[in-house]
């Protein structure tokens, strides 16, 4: 998955994001109202698609879609 | 001998918190609607605070007994589930055992366990049975865990609701009741925990302090917490690995199974263990939209509502598991 693949797959997940919202440089906390439960939306999109967990820390580590989608492909093997 | 689930019924107590009340509560949470209505609940019942958990108990088990037409004098054993117990001393399963009107010849006893509770008083209930040679062992979980919320904990009042169920556990000429697997981790005990208030902590003026995690939520020590995301990567980390080692253990594989119940800790949850372990969507029951997460009794309600809505029947074999506050986890498969 190509980091543009990624960024639209991503937003996808979200039901409340106008398509075409999310950039790779997008900072994904900036959604209004960032709330647990998009964080868990994160960690399960992760999962399906890698096979990865991302844990609190690695949450709190990444802001903007691209670092989210680098920290995934470095632990990706 | 063998053993089986002979009959469940529940009680949930009067006041209803609609996700309206909930967005009355919280009207910046609106804005995140579509997202929330993931987690697959629309209203839960919340307990008053002048009832505790044995009361909503003590109503399930009564509903067992005129729905079901129990003996109540038939019952030689009660296992009472829960996290608030009416006094330090006495067992409070020996105050129901007197409420009940059950016969003094019946052992009764307590046990603290969240989310996982139900499949392991199955477990111990099997055992009762199986080995020591009771015959009716009763059942009861039940919840009061919004008691112990901050009024401004939005994660936790989306999420859960109180109620209790009963379910009786007999001796049967088979055994209906399958291999268990268990788990515990004590190191991630810090994940869902009210700190203060107990043996360990005593309250004090700083317990009652305002604790505001990243997201907005607010606990404080005193009160309910809970680290949303800690406890889903858990599920997800843990589930599929219990829903391997439970099928193994009893020589299935999901295609065997007619139908599973997990602990209803929330829909989004659920639907990605389903995605992630194969598990047909048509093979998942879920009885979570009009209740939330009643804790221990979640997989006594959604079973007694599969069978009541004939998505189980007769001979069908259920995959149940439970997992949460311990960390602790158990599943389960039972054939009815």
């Amino acid at each position: 998955m190509t980091l543009e693949e990624f960024t639209i797959n991503f937003e996808k997940e979200f039901e409340d994001i106008e398509p075409g919202t999310f950039k790779p440089d997008t900072n994904y906390r900036d959604i209004k109202n960032w709330s647990s439960i998009y964080a868990l939306i994160v960690v399960a999109f992760v999962d399906l698609n890698f096979d990865i967990i991302l844990n609190a820390k690695d949450l709190k580590d990444t802001n903007t879609i691209r670092e989210l989608y680098e920290l995934v492909q470095s632990k990706h093997v | 001998m063998g053993s089986l689930i002979r009959a469940i019924s529940y009680h949930l107590p009067a006041q209803a918190y609609t996700n309206d009340d909930f967005f009355d509560s919280f009207p910046d949470s609106i804005i995140n609607k579509q997202n929330l209505l993931k987690l697959g609940i629309k209203n839960r019942y919340i307990v008053s605070s002048e009832e505790t958990a044995s009361d909503l108990a003590l109503k399930a088990a009564l509903n067992l007994f005129t729905e079901h037409s129990i003996n109540k004098n038939e019952i030689d054993f009660l296992l009472f589930c829960a996290q608030e117990f009416d006094h330090y001393t006495p067992t409070t399963a020996c105050i129901i055992q007197n409420k009940l009107g059950l016969n003094t010849n019946c052992g009764a006893l307590d046990f603290n366990l969240g989310c996982s509770g139900f499949v392991y008083g199955l477990g111990v209930a099997k055992g009762l049975i199986e080995s020591i040679g009771c015959k009716n062992v009763l059942l009861l979980t039940s919840s009061t865990l919004t008691k112990t919320f901050h009024f401004q904990d939005k994660s936790s009042r989306f999420l859960f609701g109180d109620g209790a169920a009963a379910t009786l556990i007999s001796s049967n000429n088979e055994s209906k009741i399958g291999n268990f697997v268990f788990g515990t981790d004590g190191s991630k005990s810090d994940k869902i925990i009210v700190r203060d208030g107990g043996a360990r902590n005593k309250l004090n003026e700083s317990s009652f302090e305002d604790i505001i995690d990243e997201y907005g939520n607010v606990t404080s020590n005193a009160c309910f917490y809970m680290n949303g995301t800690s406890i889903f990567n858990f599920g997800l980390k843990t589930v599929p690995t219990l829903i391997k080692d439970t099928l193994n253990k009893n020589n299935y594989s999901i295609k065997d199974i007619d139908l599973f119940i997990f602990h209803q800790a929330n829909l989004f949850l659920i639907e990605t263990i389903g995605k992630k372990t194969g598990i047909p969507n048509e093979k998942i029951f879920n009885f979570m939209e009009s209740i939330g997460n009643t804790v221990s009794s979640t997989i006594p309600i959604a079973l007694a509502e599969a069978i009541k809505t004939k998505k189980a029947k007769s001979g069908d074999k259920i995959f149940i598991c439970g997992f949460g506050t311990g960390l602790s986890w158990g599943a389960t498969i039972i054939e009815l």
